[in-house]
């Protein structure tokens, strides 16, 4: 049941990554803007991709059994 | 700049350093103590993705393009989340088969075809090459850059002998071969190079970090002033965006890109290498899954300021970006830096060298050189003799013409082609081997002939729109057909195949290979019969998580001796290892002699298995048919034995849950018998104690009155005395009787019982009045401590609690001292019941004997000190006692007397009608 699960989540978070870092999602970021000096777009992938290993290890390390 | 004696010695020194890394990985490999036996070792080895194209390259594009170096990052990290799905399912497979090369993965899939492996590997050959030349290209440019002065041009290349770039070529194969080809291993693992790239992609992680950090802080004051900088600077401020000036964000080849590297990061040989063959624990891919994209995530975070502050530093146009890493750091004087950060790119170009060397060799020996081989007179399956050594030494040849390959492409391109085109080209080879790979691991119908038709098709679609192209713009080929097309057809042009246009190359090409080869694999595989192998194989490879655990079809049919398997093996793998694999067989079957060994399917099975990880699944299956008499399977032998096997684990299943109960039922039976066999000896003892008990009294009056018949003369006063012993012998022989007899109507039940309320009170004083006069005899004392008011009765039978009573005061008279003993018997009244107590003053009983005196014929104490008695009473005393509802036990010190206790209940209601129903029945 609960390694179904996780199969499912990995699915699910491949899914969202995939939508996050491409057309039209990654147009969101087109602003001539900085955050706390950084360049909206660059900074916004990294984050995005942070993200994505935050999430992957966490769900690679919690132990389901 | 830096002299070049110094580069090259500090370069001599790192191969050392890897030398030292590699030779201790593999002497803790040769004594058990694996160092990469960890996930962290494990996903360090897989950041041999990031060669030097990542290293010098990145920067270069990030100058050029702004973000676009970032795609070939995202792909692994989103691959990476899946990889726990899919790569788990690879390695599983490729443990299971021995299969140690995508060349192998594939033709091993689709029925061990050797056509297939070959074209795998001849792609795999042409698309690895440039790359590998890429590799040499950064090497030589980056030591240029550090031993010419700034600003001066780098001197031309060297003729072909004087070039250092061909000694680099052939220190890398010499590497290589040391650690890649030292032994034959059917699991082709090389720990000591697993242990050498982890150590790599540590110092090029460390180097490129310390460069981004001069950069970044040294060079500017933080990220802050560096983005302000580069945001005011009209040229530069484009780089940052999304839309880059004018022109619109090319999405498709955004999205391009990504499924380039998300399938590279899987297919390129290296990849498959470290992350399939050279893994050592399954579970190890939980962690190097994000371990990994956190690697890259960290050597990509300098790469956008490194390239913004070379562009500010030294403005547009003037000098290479590839080589900002080392000109930023020159030009500010630190050489020390620029050198740590040349080793660095050293790293990062070795690592991938080797590993390529080895994957590629591998797949040359097996898949090209070993079946032409084979087929030959001299080395086919009628020849003898070991080949171990010629397999060895295939490969050495193989990674050294790798190598030399690579370095006639880098003199032959030259300059021509940016170092990040190149790379993108070999992904966009590797990416065809996709549909082929992740089809077979997941669809059955899959077959060879699609395989075949989509790589072919893919390839060549791949030669036309992008190698061919890149040969152009480098200079080698009449730039006419390009614009034109071929045989001057414009719907041909390589790059706007078919009139698609709008695209970048890259994209294009892409996309017309994996179309065309995707639709070739399913099409074709729809519309043919596989061949029965192809069908069993795509059954083992798709269901391999469940066909591993238990029994497995063997798809082979036929007769073999094991003497030519045997030899067979020797002649592959060598004599010791083939012994060492034929004694754990037969281990495994539980044999003790490896001759013992049948000649059947599974053994086959078991030997082709092993070849394969030396010579490639084509080449064993080769030579396994060669040495036995197969019969040909047909596809409806493949279900059959399907059938069968899934009958088998079906039944093996029901047979492990009937043995389970049989384990079970087996226990409870063991027990029974155990107590039945105690119960047994229990009868036996009480047979021989009663007898015995018998024959004492029985002894004593014979004796005695034989001599009454004897002694004629005998006095009439001696007869008489005589005459008593023998009435109470005889008394107590029939007491004796009466007792047993009493015991076994207990035990069986069969024991009357005259219910009705009983006031215990009364009842024991009945008894100690009764037995007073022969206390009084004895000059014992006896006293009981009753209560005056009546208790409320209690439901049993008065006579047997009697003899209860009667039992425990004579017992009790037997044991205290004679004369001066005293005994005291007590009552307590309590809500749930009656206790009472005979007390005595006797020498007591010790704590181990204490259960010991409720066995029958067991009398505690030592045997000369019995007193006279059956040995009986007490047994019977606790079964009365137990009979209704109560317990009778014993508290004792020794030398402090004992008091017996029996508690009587008060029942409740329904045990009260059970005992009454059972008083009627």
């Amino acid at each position: 049941m609960l390694r179904g699960m996780t199969s499912a989540r990995l699915v699910a978070l491949f899914t969202f990554g995939c939508a996050l870092l491409n057309f039209p999602l990654l147009a969101l970021w087109d602003k001539d803007i900085t955050v706390l000096g950084l360049p909206l777009f660059p900074a916004a992938l990294f984050i995005i991709w942070a993200g994505m290993i935050a999430v992957l290890a966490w769900l690679m390390e919690t132990d389901e059994r | 700049m830096i002299s070049s004696s110094l580069v090259i010695a500090a370069s001599f020194l790192y191969v050392l350093i890897l030398f030292a890394v590699a030779w201790f990985g593999d002497k803790r490999a040769a004594e058990g103590r694996s160092i990469i036996a960890s996930p962290w070792v494990y996903a360090l080895s897989m950041a041999v993705y990031c060669t030097a194209w990542t290293y010098f390259g990145s920067v270069g594009r990030a100058a050029n393009t702004g973000l676009w170096f970032l795609p070939i990052y995202l792909g692994p990290m989103l691959a990476m989340i899946l990889a726990w799905l899919v790569l788990r399912k690879m390695i599983r497979i490729a443990k299971t088969y021995r299969i140690t090369s995508i060349a192998d993965f594939i033709s091993s899939r689709y029925g061990k075809s050797r056509t297939l492996a070959s074209l795998v590997t001849l792609i795999t050959v042409v698309g690895i090459v440039p790359y590998i030349a890429l590799q040499l290209k950064a090497i030589s440019s980056g030591y240029a850059m550090l031993t010419t002065p700034l600003g001066q041009p780098r001197p031309e290349m060297g003729l072909w002998l004087g070039d250092s770039t061909l000694y680099i070529a052939l220190a890398l194969a010499g590497f290589t071969i040391i650690f890649g080809t030292r032994h034959l291993d059917t699991t082709e693992r090389h720990e000591g190079m697993v242990a050498a790239i982890a150590f790599e992609s540590i110092v090029k992680l460390v180097a490129f970090l310390a460069v981004g950090i001069f950069v970044v802080y040294g060079v500017f004051n933080g990220m802050g002033d560096l983005f302000a900088q580069a945001l005011a600077d009209e040229t530069l401020k484009p780089l940052l965006l999304v839309g880059q000036g004018a022109q619109e964000f090319a999405y498709p080849q955004w999205f391009a890109l990504i499924v380039l590297a998300m399938l590279s990061v899987i297919f390129l040989p290296r990849q498959f290498q470290v992350m399939v063959v050279e893994n050592v624990d399954e579970r190890h891919i939980k962690r190097a899954s994000w371990v990994f994209p956190l690697y890259l995530l960290l050597i990509n975070v300098f790469v956008l300021p490194i390239a913004l502050g070379g562009l500010l530093f030294f403005g547009q146009g003037q000098a290479d970006p590839d080589y900002f890493v080392l000109s930023l750091p020159l030009a500010h004087g630190y050489e020390w830096l620029a050198l740590f950060v040349f080793v660095g790119g050293l790293s990062a170009a070795t690592g991938m060298v080797i590993v390529e060397a080895i994957a590629v060799s591998t797949m040359v020996c097996n898949d090209l050189v070993m079946p032409f081989l084979l087929r030959t007179e001299r080395f086919g399956s009628r020849s003898s003799g070991d080949l171990t050594g010629l397999l060895l030494m295939i490969r050495r040849v193989a990674i050294l013409g790798i190598l030399l390959l690579g370095y006639l492409y880098f003199r032959m391109a030259g300059e021509a082609y940016a170092l990040v085109s190149i790379g993108l080209i070999s992904f966009a080879a590797v990416a065809q081997f996709a549909p082929a790979m992740l089809g077979g691991m997941y669809w059955k119908v899959g077959n060879r002939q699609g395989a075949l038709v989509g790589l072919a098709l893919g390839f060549a679609l791949w030669i036309y729109t992008l190698l061919l192209p890149s040969l152009v713009k480098s200079g080698w080929i009449d730039s006419g057909f390009m614009d034109a097309g071929l045989f001057g057809l414009a719907w041909l042009r390589p790059e706007q195949l078919f009139g698609l246009e709008g695209l970048d190359n890259l994209t294009h090409a892409l996309f017309w290979s994996l179309f065309a080869n995707i639709s070739a694999y399913i099409l074709v595989s729809l519309w043919s019969r596989p061949e029965a192998r192809e069908a069993s194989q795509a059954l083992l490879f798709v269901d391999v998580f469940e066909r591993t655990a238990s029994s497995y079809p063997v798809f082979w049919q036929g007769r073999a001796k094991l003497a030519d398997l045997r030899n067979l093996t020797e002649r592959f793998l060598g004599v010791d290892k083939a012994e060492r694999l034929f004694t754990d067989y037969a281990q495994r079957l539980g044999l003790s002699q490896t001759k013992d060994i049948p000649a059947n399917a599974q053994l086959v099975q078991y030997v082709e298995t092993q070849l394969a990880g030396a010579i490639g699944t084509g080449s064993a299956r080769m030579m396994v048919a060669s040495v036995v008499e197969e019969e040909q399977l047909d596809l409806d032998d493949v279900m059959r034995i399907l059938e069968e096997a899934s009958q088998l684990r079906a039944y093996s299943k029901a047979l492990e849950e009937k043995s389970l109960s049989l384990e079970k039922a087996t226990s409870e039976l063991r027990a029974a018998n155990e107590q039945l066999k105690s119960l047994g000896k229990l009868k036996d003892d009480f047979m021989s104690s009663v007898t015995h008990e018998l024959r004492t009294p029985l002894t004593s009056i014979r004796a005695f009155t034989e001599m009454m018949i004897d002694d004629d003369e005998m006095e009439t006063e001696q007869r008489r005395q005589f005459l008593e012993i023998v009435v109470g012998e005889a008394e107590r022989l029939g007491r004796l009787v009466n007792q047993v007899l009493d015991m076994a109507k207990i035990e069986a039940g069969h024991a009357e019982w005259h219910n009705s309320d009983v006031d215990i009170q009364t009842v024991v004083r009945q008894a100690v009045n009764s037995i007073s006069g022969t206390y009084l005899e004895n000059g014992l004392s006896l006293t009981l401590h009753d209560h005056n008011e009546s208790i409320a009765p209690i439901r049993a039978d008065p006579d047997r609690l009697m003899q209860v009573m009667l039992n425990l005061l004579s017992n009790a008279a037997k044991f205290v001292p004679h004369p001066g003993g005293k005994v005291d018997v007590y009552i307590s009244d309590a809500a749930d019941g009656v206790t009472v107590a005979v007390q005595d003053n006797g020498k007591g009983i010790a704590k181990h004997e204490q259960e010991q005196v409720f066995e029958k014929f067991r009398q505690a104490g030592e045997f000369s000190d019995r007193p006279q008695g059956t040995g009986l009473g007490l047994p019977i005393s606790r079964q009365i006692i137990e009979h209704f509802g109560g317990r009778m036990w014993l508290e004792s010190e020794l030398g402090a007397g004992a008091r017996f206790n029996f508690f009587l209940p008060r029942l409740n209601e329904s045990q009260r009608l059970e005992l009454i129903e059972e008083e009627h029945a």
